[in-house]
C-alpha cells in the first residue's frame, strides 16, 4: 500500500510501519501516527476540505485512512455553538470576547465523541484482518464501538465496569454486541484488556489499534478550526480521563499549522477532571514530575480513569501552552450541567458539568480573560447519565387535570411565573 | 522471599520465551536488580536512566497496583505474584 503514514515511538523515534500495535518494543514508549507531511499542500486540501460533505471524513489527508477509502457514515462534524448567555453569566460582557461550545453531545451516531475514534479504528481493524473488535470502557466508548462495529459486520465484545451508570450499559447492549461487565473499576477492566490483547487474536481499539483510534479525536480540533473560519482559538478547555483528546487537539492545531492551513497562534491548554478522580489536574496544582495513580470516586464516571495512559502527554501538553489544570467536586458538576442547559441548551453528560464547573473556575482565577477565543469541549450526553441529577433536580407532585387545582398551584407558586389576565 | 513475576510478550525475548519466572527478593528494587541481573537486556526497558521505573511500565502485585503499596518501598510477602504490564492501553 502507497500510504503516507506509519507508526513512530514518540520516544525513540523509531518507525514501526503499519501494524496493530501500540507501543514501541525497543523503549516501551507510545507509538503515534505520522504522516509524510512534506507530501500535502495544506492550502489545496483545506479548498478541497470545504468541498466535502459535513462529517468527519472530510479530513481524511490527515487521518490514517486506507487508500481509495469511500465513507458511508457520517460520524462527526458537531456544532460550535456561541454561547453568550454562558458568557454572561460568569461575567463576560457582551462584545468582549468570545465563548463556544464545541457540542459532542450530539456527535452521531451514539452521542459522545468516541464515535470520532472509533469510526478510524474499525479502518485498522478491517485493514488488519481482524473479525472481532474490543474495548475497555467508561461507558461512551462501548456505546460507539457496538454501535459501528456491529452494523459493519464485526464480532463485537465491549468490557465495562460492572457499576456504570444503567443508561450505559442499555446503550452498549441494544446494539447486539456481546457486553461483558467486571467486577473492577476501569483501570482494572483496562489491564484485563492488555491481557486479552496478548493472548487473543483481537482487534481492541484502545489497546493494540490504540495509536489509529486516537488519531480520530484530532478532528474534534480540525472541526473546531474550520468552524471559527480557518482560525485558532486562544484557549480550549477539555476534559481528561486517559488524557488522550487534550494532546489530539494539541496535535491537530499543529498540523494545521505546518501546513499553512491557520494562522500561528499560540493556544492554551486547560484540562478538566473531576476532584474525585484527578491525578492530572493534581500533577498540574502541585507541579509534579509525574502524576501519582488514584482510585476514582466521582459521578463522573466517563473521566474516572485513575492511571491514564497519557497522563504524561497531557501534562507536557499543558505546561508547554501555558495552560493550567483544575477540578470540580460532585456538586460542582451538577451545577455545571444545569448552567450549560439553562443557558444554552445543551444537556452534557457529567463530564460536560466537569468542563463547564472547571472553566468557571478558570474565569474567575483570572487564567482564562473575556477578551479571549475561549473553546469549551462537551464530549458526551446527558441523557446517559440522568442518574446523578435525580439527587438535584426537584420533580413537583402530579397535579389533577383541573384549572382551578392549576390556578391554586399558580397562586402558591407565583414567583416568577408570568402571563396571568 | 519467593516471588513469582508474570512476564508480557514484550519481554519474553529476553527470558527465553518464559512467560512466567520465579524469583527471591524482599524489595521491588532488589526484584528488578534480579531481574537485569538475570536478563541483562531487560534492564534498560524497566528502568529508565534516572534508576527510576519506566513511566509507561505498570507494575501489580497481586492485582494492585505497586504505587498504591509504596511503590519502591513496598516489602514482598511469601508467594507474592507480580505482574508487569506495558501502560499504553484504555482512555
Amino acid at each position: 500500500m502507497s500510504e503516507n503514514y506509519h507508526l513512530r515511538c514518540r520516544e525513540c523515534g523509531r518507525n514501526w510501519g503499519n501494524q496493530p500495535r501500540s507501543f514501541c518494543e525497543e523503549c516501551f514508549s507510545p507509538l503515534e501516527v505520522t504522516y509524510d507531511y512534506d507530501s500535502l499542500n495544506g492550502p489545496a486540501i483545506r479548498w478541497s476540505i470545504e468541498s466535502r460533505p459535513r462529517d468527519l471524513w472530510r479530513y481524511a489527508e490527515l487521518l490514517p485512512l486506507p487508500d481509495r477509502f469511500r465513507p458511508s457514515f457520517p460520524v462527526g462534524f458537531t456544532p460550535l455553538l456561541p454561547a453568550l448567555r454562558l458568557a454572561a453569566r460568569w461575567g463576560v460582557p457582551p462584545g468582549v470576547g468570545e465563548l463556544f461550545i464545541k457540542n459532542d453531545a450530539v456527535c452521531f451516531p451514539s452521542l459522545s465523541f468516541k464515535d470520532r475514534v472509533v469510526a478510524v479504528a474499525l479502518l485498522a481493524a478491517r485493514r488488519f484482518g481482524f473479525e472481532t473488535v474490543s474495548c475497555s470502557s467508561t461507558g461512551n466508548l462501548a456505546n460507539a464501538l457496538a454501535a459501528q462495529a456491529v452494523r459493519q459486520g464485526f464480532q463485537t465484545c465491549v468490557f465495562v465496569p460492572a457499576d456504570l451508570e444503567a443508561a450505559k450499559i442499555l446503550n452498549s447492549a441494544v446494539y447486539g454486541a456481546r457486553l461483558v461487565r467486571i467486577d473492577g473499576n476501569y483501570d482494572q477492566v483496562n489491564r484485563l484488556c492488555s491481557q486479552v490483547a496478548e493472548k487473543l487474536d483481537w482487534g481492541i481499539v484502545n489497546v493494540n489499534l490504540r495509536p489509529y483510534y486516537a488519531e480520530g479525536s484530532k478532528t474534534v480540533g480540525f472541526e473546531i478550526a474550520e468552524q471559527l473560519g480557518w482560525r485558532l482559538p486562544d484557549n480550549v478547555v477539555v476534559p481528561m480521563a486517559g488524557g488522550s483528546l487534550i494532546t489530539k487537539i494539541k496535535k491537530a492545531f499543529d498540523e494545521l499549522i505546518l501546513l499553512q492551513m491557520v494562522e500561528p497562534r499560540p493556544v492554551k491548554f486547560f484540562g478538566a477532571q473531576a476532584t474525585g478522580c484527578s491525578p492530572i489536574s493534581d500533577a498540574v496544582k502541585r507541579n509534579l514530575e509525574r502524576f501519582e495513580p488514584q482510585r476514582p470516586r466521582t459521578i463522573a464516571r466517563s473521566l474516572a480513569i485513575g492511571n491514564p495512559a497519557d497522563g504524561p502527554y497531557a501534562l507536557k501538553t499543558i505546561r508547554d501552552s501555558g495552560g493550567w489544570a483544575e477540578d470540580a467536586t460532585d456538586a460542582e458538576i451538577l451545577a455545571g450541567i444545569r448552567t450549560l442547559a439553562e443557558t444554552e441548551a445543551v444537556f452534557a453528560e457529567t463530564a460536560g458539568g466537569v468542563t463547564a464547573a472547571v472553566a468557571a473556575k478558570l474565569f474567575r482565577q483570572g487564567r482564562i480573560r473575556p477578551e479571549e477565543t475561549t473553546v469549551l469541549c462537551v464530549t458526551g450526553n446527558g441523557l446517559k447519565t440522568t442518574d446523578a441529577l435525580t439527587q438535584d433536580l426537584v420533580i413537583e407532585a402530579p397535579l389533577p387535570p383541573r384549572f382551578d387545582e392549576f390556578e391554586a398551584y399558580l397562586d402558591q407558586t407565583a414567583a416568577g411565573i408570568g402571563g396571568r389576565n | 522471599m519467593n516471588v513469582t513475576v508474570e512476564i508480557p510478550s514484550a519481554f519474553r525475548r529476553f527470558t527465553a520465551g518464559a512467560s512466567k519466572v520465579d524469583c527471591q527478593a524482599a524489595t521491588l528494587v532488589e526484584l528488578l536488580s534480579q531481574l537485569e541481573g538475570r536478563f541483562p537486556g531487560m534492564a534498560r526497558h524497566l528502568r529508565d536512566e534516572s534508576g527510576r521505573v519506566r513511566q509507561f511500565l505498570n507494575i501489580y502485585v497481586n492485582e494492585e497496583d505497586v504505587r498504591f503499596l509504596g511503590g519502591e518501598s513496598y516489602t514482598f510477602r511469601e508467594g507474592d505474584r507480580v505482574m508487569l504490564v506495558p501502560s499504553i492501553a484504555g482512555g
